[in-house]
């Protein structure tokens, strides 16, 4: 059920008061909401939250038999459907715009950027692999679903743990986590997904992180994906418009700022919430 | 004042029994059973029976007042409407006038300000005089608001700041959001940038 789009009186307020670089929340333009990170029991499981915005990301390991095309490669499957419960106008089985988007974002960012060391993941060349799985659960949709459901889904990748296997010539012996202590996954880098809304003004300036309603009124939006090592993984730009070279690096540049500080996080709440598990190793 | 939950029976008796929000009646047994969860009410001599709950999806009910966008010819327009006629089955009816005077009476398309969405338990707040929320925030800021118990509340204010700032209040305050009490908004209203 599509909603209406934003009435008359939302609309010209909302563009006068990014012409004042006044947004609705009381953020600056430039200013992220603080992201809010909260680790379920299981390793692997981690709700993100930008203000209202919410998104679950979980994982969880099987070993299969790899594909011939790449027999020393793991796989990594993400699935990540929007049901209504985040919104009343998304569908399952229908996939929206926005939808299509995030999957084919979160592909590149997570998948694609080499974040996640697959070759780590084989087991037995040619035989066993582990295939992670990864899903995002959408909770809330309050704007900016890519930058929550990337933040969730990096995460989560750095809080799981593998059980640890040992390889005898052909045996392969999984021990479980009550054995002997699981195993993180290895992960070459933390790429984060920072969203720039645009609006039909030129003179209007951007904003970072846009909530439902400057979502719904922009014209267009750039999703730059890094890591704290400024190095690129993805630029998407949407809706076409015009960006003169200076302004894009410019934000990028605002982009490397915020990757940096969710970096310190991230990090953060990792190690609080590492220090708060009890893992016993018989 | 007891909670109750959907299908929960009821024990309201009363010669002249009325039936408010969150009741029903079972047409075979005189039965009443509740069909939200919610805390359950009575007036004082006990006639009047009603459930309170709060939620966010709005069900229309004939001689309420609502804010609606309007789709067709004049698409985008927000309009302040009653609800003449309201049914299940059916598309809901607006009139853009009051009933028995036949004027106006501040129905009609609200032009310019901001419209906030809520709660529907935060708009009968709203609505309620002896609320805190409006009068104290028009103290300070000189605003015109028009409420409508579907959700949502169009405010109106000469700064865009001020405007922002009702809205932040609107949202604070709202029980679904953080439920602030008025102490806790005086502080926040004065950290405010307005």
């Amino acid at each position: 059920m599509r909603p209406p789009s934003p009435s008359i009186p939302e609309k010209e307020f909302v563009f006068d008061a990014l012409k004042h670089s006044l947004r609705l929340d009381g953020r600056l333009p430039l200013e992220m909401r603080t992201p809010a990170l909260s680790f379920g029991t299981e390793l692997g499981c981690v709700e993100c939250s930008l203000g209202k915005t919410r998104v679950l990301a979980n994982i969880d390991a099987k070993m299969v038999k790899p594909t011939p095309e790449r027999p020393f490669e793991g796989m990594l499957s993400i699935h990540s459907e929007i049901s209504p419960m985040a919104a009343s106008e998304y569908e399952i089985g229908r996939p929206s715009e926005e939808e299509v988007t995030i999957t084919r974002m979160l592909d590149k960012v997570l998948r694609r950027s080499d974040a996640l060391d697959k070759e780590s993941l084989c087991i037995i060349a040619g035989q066993r692999v582990w295939h992670l799985r990864l899903t995002l659960h959408f909770l809330a949709d309050a704007g900016n679903l890519l930058d929550c459901a990337c933040m969730a889904g990096i995460v989560a990748l750095k809080h799981f743990r593998r059980p640890e296997v040992e390889v005898v010539g052909d045996e392969v012996t999984v021990h479980p986590p009550t054995e002997r202590a699981p195993v993180p996954l290895a992960i070459h880098h933390t790429p984060f997904c920072i969203s720039f809304a645009f609006f039909p003004d030129p003179s209007t300036q951007p904003v970072i992180d846009p909530s439902l309603l400057e979502q719904r009124l922009s014209a267009g939006l750039m999703s730059v994906a890094l890591n704290a090592q400024r190095e690129l993984c993805v630029v998407q730009k949407l809706g076409g418009v015009p960006l003169a070279p200076d302004d894009l690096l410019a934000y990028i540049n605002v982009a490397v700022a915020k990757a940096k500080e969710l970096d310190v996080i991230v990090e953060e709440a990792l190690k609080k919430d590492w220090s708060g598990r009890h893992v016993e190793v018989r | 004042m007891s909670v109750v939950v959907p299908g929960e029976h009821v024990p309201a008796q009363h010669v002249n029994l009325k039936l408010g929000p969150g009741l029903t009646q079972s047409s075979s047994s005189p039965t009443v059973i509740s069909t939200r969860a919610g805390t359950l009410n009575h007036s004082a001599n006990r006639s009047k029976w009603w459930v309170e709950s709060n939620s966010r999806r709005y069900v229309p009910a004939p001689q309420e007042s609502v804010i609606g966008i309007v789709t067709q010819k004049a698409i985008g327009s927000l309009v302040y409407a009653r609800i003449s006629l309201a049914h299940k089955d059916m598309e809901p009816e607006l009139e853009c006038f009051d009933a028995q005077t036949r004027k106006s009476e501040g129905f009609g398309e609200l032009k310019g300000g901001f419209m906030v969405r809520c709660s529907l338990s935060m708009c009968r707040k709203l609505l309620d005089p002896n609320h805190f929320l409006l009068p104290l925030l028009g103290s300070q800021i000189p605003l015109e608001v028009a409420v409508g118990v579907n959700g949502r509340v169009w405010i109106s204010s000469k700064e865009l700041k001020h405007t922002i700032a009702i809205s932040r209040c609107i949202e604070a305050v709202d029980p679904d959001g953080e439920g602030m009490e008025e102490k806790a908004l005086r502080t926040f209203l004065g950290s405010l940038d307005a």
